[in-house]
């Protein structure tokens, strides 16, 4: 080929480079230009909500004694920026805010922390065995039914108001979230990839620990994102409930002071941490899993 | 799990005779009522021996296969691998699959030394072992990639090495070429060919393709129409080595032997096929 017209096809493999690089150029700054669309929309619908409560909660309509929706009620966005400040600066009559936050914080990782070494002992051990599944499966479809929150009256009559209760409460919530998807991941286990471990002399520990568990982590990481989430609510109803510190006792507080921009400010604190803790349990998803294809790739049509 | 007399043949290189006697397997269908998957089945597999099983859909070639494997108990009859019965999983065997049965979260270098680090081989001498089988079967310098990034032809190739690592007396694989296309399938048939003749296991190979079972097989054995048993056995006297796999099909007595048992399995088939449609859906 290149004996009879090397000359020709050269410039034809030119050219195509050249192209290649002008559209390459030109899709890279088609993927930039909608990457900040994506992120004006975000600003603008920010603007919209915040502004609107802002708007709705300061504008008073003529011939109303109060603004159209009240403050009181409702708290305004700049109110609830200023106690969020205050509550950091000056702390509560409890005592810092900080140690609020630390308190609520302990009580719902060491709850998420037994929920979920709970919840996948127990998965898999129910996965593993169908005699053990169809003998508590039944129990534990009720207990489930149950509005398990409410066990948080009962360990706080049963342990007191400190930290215990709080870090039962949220255990129980997580452990069923991880319970269930470690159970569905055991029993989604390819069942080749199980016989060919058998085949090649694995004995159940082995397979259990080779080839069960890392199959099912893909299903309990997953349940741990919701899970964590669950923590923090368990946590702050047990606070709620009856406490000595931590956020759940500020909310309450603000709650019967008629003061909705101290919930807000609470809330918007847990927001914080619970963002920062699903980045954290993303990170080590993305390490334990690094293994799974990517899925999604962002190809950009030139 | 087994005692020490079960397991003294597998240490004899070249013993593992297969004898499949009178074997049945009966499944409870959901409904309550049995069904006969295989019925009084009888073959033998001589050590060394290619063996290709051969039969229409649902003749219960694949029960055979596990219960050879002794993943199953059969419902009446017996195994016996090297002369002795199979009760539980029997040692020295590898298997491969249709579906690669590879662990998606390990890389090719730890699937390939599973076999090994399962039976207690040193770290260290498994990964030498496994590096050594991935160059034998063509993937060296693949040994950091996950599954799922290798084509179909290469997780085959990752599956084989993974299979023979272990030094099987026995090799059973279930249509494990079943989802290649037909190039791929090809190249992949001569490749287990060579690792075969290198090795010598016996190998009792399940297909679909007869031209694949002729081609492969020292013997093709013809299973009938559901509930499956024996039909025919023959022996297929092509000479050893083969070569590659694709000019073999131009060959006029593999295309005389193959047009012989194609006789026998198309009433089967044919069979097979008219139940199938009969019954309404």
């Amino acid at each position: 080929m290149t004996t009879t017209s090397p000359y020709r096809e050269q410039t034809s493999d030119d050219r195509f480079a050249a192209a290649d690089r002008a559209a390459s150029t030109l899709a890279r700054r088609l993927r930039r230009r909608r990457r900040l669309l994506v992120w004006l929309g975000r600003l603008a619908f920010l603007g919209f909500v915040l502004g609107g409560w802002q708007l709705c909660t300061a504008w008073t309509p003529k011939g109303w004694s109060a603004p159209l929706v009240d403050p009181f009620f409702f708290g305004r966005p700049s109110l609830v920026w200023q106690r969020t400040i205050e509550l950091f600066e000056h702390g509560t009559s409890y005592g810092s805010f900080w140690f609020d936050i630390a308190t609520t914080m302990k009580e719902a990782v060491y709850g998420f922390f037994f929920g979920a070494v709970a919840g996948v002992l127990l998965g898999v051990l129910l996965g593993q065995s169908a005699f053990l599944a169809d003998v508590f499966g039944p129990f534990i479809k009720v207990v489930n039914a149950i509005p398990r929150i409410v066990l948080g009256s009962i360990f706080i009559v049963a342990f007191g108001v400190g930290s215990t209760p709080k870090v039962l409460l949220a255990a129980v919530l997580v452990f069923f979230v991880v319970f269930f998807n470690a159970f569905q991941g055991v029993r989604e286990v390819d069942r080749n990839i199980v016989a060919n471990a058998k085949v090649l002399g694995g004995s159940p520990l082995q397979i259990v620990r080779h080839v069960t568990v890392p199959s099912a982590l893909t299903w309990i990481i997953a349940s741990l994102h919701t899970a964590f989430g669950f923590a923090i609510v368990g946590a702050l109803v047990g606070e709620v409930l009856g406490a000595q510190r931590g956020l759940g006792l500020i909310i309450r507080t603000s709650q019967n002071r008629f003061d909705p921009n101290g919930v807000f400010a609470c809330m918007l604190v847990i927001a914080v941490i619970t963002l920062g803790a699903e980045f954290l349990i993303g990170l080590v998803e993305k390490r334990l899993l690094s293994w799974r294809p990517v899925e999604q790739v962002d190809w950009s049509g030139v | 799990m087994s005692s020490p007399s079960t397991r003294s043949w597998s240490t004899q290189r070249g013993s593992a005779r297969i004898e499949v006697t009178g074997l049945t397997k009966r499944f409870l269908t959901p409904a309550g009522s049995a069904f006969t998957a295989l019925k009084d089945t009888t073959f033998t597999v001589e050590p060394g021996q290619f063996c290709a099983i051969v039969g229409p859909t649902g003749c219960g070639k694949s029960t055979t296969l596990g219960m050879v494997a002794g993943l199953d108990r059969p419902s009446a009859g017996s195994v016996t691998v090297g002369g002795a019965e199979v009760k539980g999983v029997t040692p020295g065997v590898s298997f491969v699959f249709q579906a690669d049965a590879l662990l998606p979260w390990k890389s090719v270098l730890h699937n390939v030394m599973l076999g090994p680090i399962l039976r207690g081989t040193p770290r260290k001498q498994a990964t030498s072992d496994a590096r050594d089988w991935l160059r034998r079967v063509g993937l060296a310098g693949f040994e950091d990639h996950y599954t799922h990034q290798l084509s179909g032809g290469m997780r085959k190739r990752v599956a084989m090495a993974a299979a023979l690592i272990n030094e099987p007396d026995i090799l059973l694989m279930d249509e494990p070429f079943g989802a290649l296309d037909v190039q791929t399938k090809a190249i992949m048939q001569t490749e287990l060919l060579g690792l075969w003749e290198g090795l010598r296991p016996s190998v009792l190979f399940i297909t679909h393709d007869l031209d694949e079972a002729v081609a492969l097989a020292d013997r093709v054995i013809v299973m009938t129409a559901g509930p499956g048993s024996v039909k025919a056995s023959y022996d297929i006297d092509l000479p050893r080595p083969r070569g590659a796999v694709q000019e073999l099909r131009y060959d006029p007595r593999f295309l005389e032997i193959q047009h012989l048992i194609w006789q026998s399995l198309k009433d089967e088939v044919e069979q097979t096929y008219a139940r199938d449609a009969a019954v309404p859906a």
